[in-house]
């Protein structure tokens, strides 16, 4: 079990000159010891290669990367002992469930009869007990699944446990279940864990700690509520929630903020926003339905309303951006086409200037 | 859909039809004019006797025959024993991407590229103890070797022939399986901390498995029926050491003109070919999985 620093950069070309070039632009960070954190983000936004380099696969092109305040840059994958899980089920074919569940205590020559009983524990864990003489590769994608990620959990005694979007292969019902599994693995053991993920909704209920990232850039860490509540870039706010989070593009002076030509005034959180360009943010489900010229609302025109069973996804534009309101209730106070007041200053509004949060 | 919902429809037989004519013009009808031979004692076109399977009897008991199969047999099985190893070991040390790779690959196919004939020409030249290469240097070295002499010397030299000219085929072949390894499993296997020798036991040589029978079985088939190389080389000789089935039979059938015996064997050859491919093929299919169930029995 380690403490994991990065301070690092990498790019798979030599002599990166444009931010293009790298798949990682400089970053600085630190997974605690015992954490469990996701790493989140489109595909080709670098969480691969920042896993990678965390796993000693590959060697960053710049900076360092430290266990324990310990510079490991260059030590292979076996010398930081790290646990990496994969996308796709890599298994050994020839052996059986229980000698790929084993393998990696064997060749660190862990004595027979320790292996067992870990391998024990593990396929127990896995609810794969019955199947341990079995041989591996007759075995369909979701066991085989299980196998790697019962081999990455298998060393009691690992710095960290890299999981890079292990549940893809897997079935939705199954999915649940692991995904639980890996959460109960990871307060007993009280391991390391580090998981990539494309799929919000995995990350949030994974990790106590969500990096999100975008085009190789971390652009924030915290807990879920944190990247709900107050995106710290544009991307976090668009990337996070369903749907994403509204942005509209305004004008800053002394009387307040010019959004789409109305003064919806100051914002009521009081923060000093520099005068300006600025982006208001603010989250589908806290956007009010008000009567006409509230302050801090304003007029849209509505173009869609969508039942999705518990609540209502209403489409609306004003001067041709288009915006998004979550209604718990199921009853539409409006039709399609008509003008409706939605209050968009509030305690939970977020302002942007080039995509950073204004604090 | 169950399977009493399906059409029953047997004029679908018609469709395999095509099939059925081109087999027959391509391979059954010729194999049956060899049956022909077989069975019948042919004086001249006019005479001709039918004596059943006394041409089967009779080869049966050649003592020459016995003596080409045996050596047949040493001969293909030494050529698995060495050519197999030789190809994986080329295989792995082949360099896996950029020029290098496009440039091992041609050196390594270059002799798949020469005639059969000319491969004999080219060792008989190099075998020779006053111009050749070879035949010198081991001369030079105080080994009275001669492969037209030493009946030892020419069925090592035909055999060493055959692996120089065939390896690189097992080689291609296990390079292929080699690089449809995906990355992941040398990532995994690096991170369970297995050792280069664990990686090739357990990743590369399962997955080259396909391609491996396919190699055993191309080289089991072709070395079983080879004739031309050393037909050049040592006209089977010295004595009679090197001559293998096919040019045993060659001698039959148009040596002799004993067409009967020849016909009979042909049959006996073509059996033994699909019995020994048959066999090869189900060990190799199950030699994975055997030692598993024994190993945890």
């Amino acid at each position: 079990m380690a403490r994991i620093e990065l301070d690092l950069a990498h790019a798979y070309r030599p002599n990166p000159q444009t931010d293009a070039d790298y798949a990682l632009l400089p970053l600085k960070m630190t997974f605690e010891d015992g954490g469990a954190y996701a790493l989140l983000g489109p595909s080709g936004c670098g969480k691969t290669t920042m896993l990678n380099i965390m796993s000693g696969l590959l060697v960053p092109s710049q900076g360092s990367v430290r266990f324990d305040g310990k510079d490991v840059t260059a030590d292979t994958p076996q010398q930081r002992n790290i646990a990496q899980v994969f996308q796709f089920p890599v298994i050994y074919d020839t052996m059986t469930v229980a000698e790929n569940l084993g393998f990696p205590l064997r060749n660190r020559k862990v004595a027979p009869d320790q292996i067992k009983k870990r391998v024990g524990e593990i396929a127990e864990m896995l609810e794969m007990s019955g199947q341990l003489n079995q041989r591996a590769s007759g075995l369909s994608a979701d066991e085989k699944q299980k196998i790697s990620l019962g081999r990455g959990l298998v060393r009691p005694d690992v710095s960290a446990v890299l999981f890079d979007e292990p549940l893809t292969v897997i079935d939705p019902h199954l999915k649940w279940q692991l995904r639980r599994k890996l959460k109960q693995i990871h307060r007993e053991l009280k391991l390391t864990l580090i998981y990539v993920t494309h799929d919000q909704v995995e990350a949030l209920t994974f990790a106590q700690q969500v990096v999100v990232m975008t085009r190789g850039r971390a652009v924030q860490m915290g807990p879920a509520a944190d990247l709900f509540e107050r995106p710290s870039h544009t991307f976090v706010g668009h990337f996070i929630g369903s749907p994403g989070m509204n942005f509209l593009p305004g004008q800053v002076d002394d009387s307040g903020v010019h959004l789409c030509g109305v003064n919806v005034g100051l914002p009521v959180s009081g923060v000093p926003l520099p005068a300006g360009e600025i982006t208001l943010g603010i989250r589908p489900e806290y956007v009010q339905i008000v009567s006409p010229q509230t302050p801090g609302a304003l007029p849209m025109t509505v173009s869609q309303i969508r039942d999705v069973g518990t609540h209502l996804i209403v489409s609306a534009t004003i001067s041709g951006h288009a915006f998004k309101v979550r209604l718990q209730s199921t009853a539409v106070p409006f039709a399609v086409g008509e003008q409706v007041w939605f209050r968009v200053m509030g305690d939970k509004t977020c302002f942007y200037k080039n995509e950073e949060i204004v604090q | 859909m169950n399977a009493s919902n399906k059409p029953v429809n047997q004029k679908a037989w018609f469709l395999i039809l095509p099939v059925l004519v081109c087999v027959a013009f391509s391979a059954i009808l010729p194999l049956m004019t060899v049956v022909n031979y077989s069975v019948q004692d042919i004086i001249s076109p006019e005479r001709r006797v039918f004596v059943g399977t006394e041409w089967f009897a009779a080869i049966m008991r050649d003592e020459e025959l016995h003596g080409a199969l045996w050596r047949q047999l040493k001969f293909s099985f030494a050529v698995l024993a060495l050519e197999i190893p030789l190809g994986i070991l080329l295989a792995l040390s082949m360099p896996a991407q950029g020029w290098k790779s496009s440039l091992a690959l041609v050196v390594v196919s270059l002799s798949l590229l020469i005639p059969w004939n000319v491969v004999g020409t080219i060792w008989q030249i190099f075998g020779r103890t006053d111009i050749g290469l070879m035949g010198a240097a081991l001369q030079g070295m105080g080994i009275e070797y001669s492969y037209t002499g030493n009946a030892l010397h020419a069925w090592l030299t035909v055999l060493l022939m055959d692996v120089w000219h065939w390896t690189p085929l097992v080689a291609l072949l296990g390079y292929a399986g080699l690089r449809s390894i995906p990355d992941a499993y040398y990532q995994a296997a690096s991170i369970d901390g297995a050792s280069k020798f664990d990686v090739f036991r357990y990743v590369q040589l399962p997955k080259m498995r396909g391609v491996l029978m396919i190699a055993v079985l191309l080289r089991f088939m072709d070395s079983f029926m080879i004739y031309t190389e050393p037909f050049v080389l040592t006209g089977g000789g010295p004595g009679n050491s090197t001559t293998f089935l096919s040019q045993f039979l060659t001698q039959k059938a148009v040596g002799q003109f004993d067409l009967g015996p020849a016909a009979a064997f042909s049959l006996i050859y073509f059996l033994i070919i699909l019995l020994m491919c048959f066999i090869l093929y189900n060990w190799m299919q199950r030699v994975g999985t055997q030692t598993k169930e024994v190993g945890h029995a």
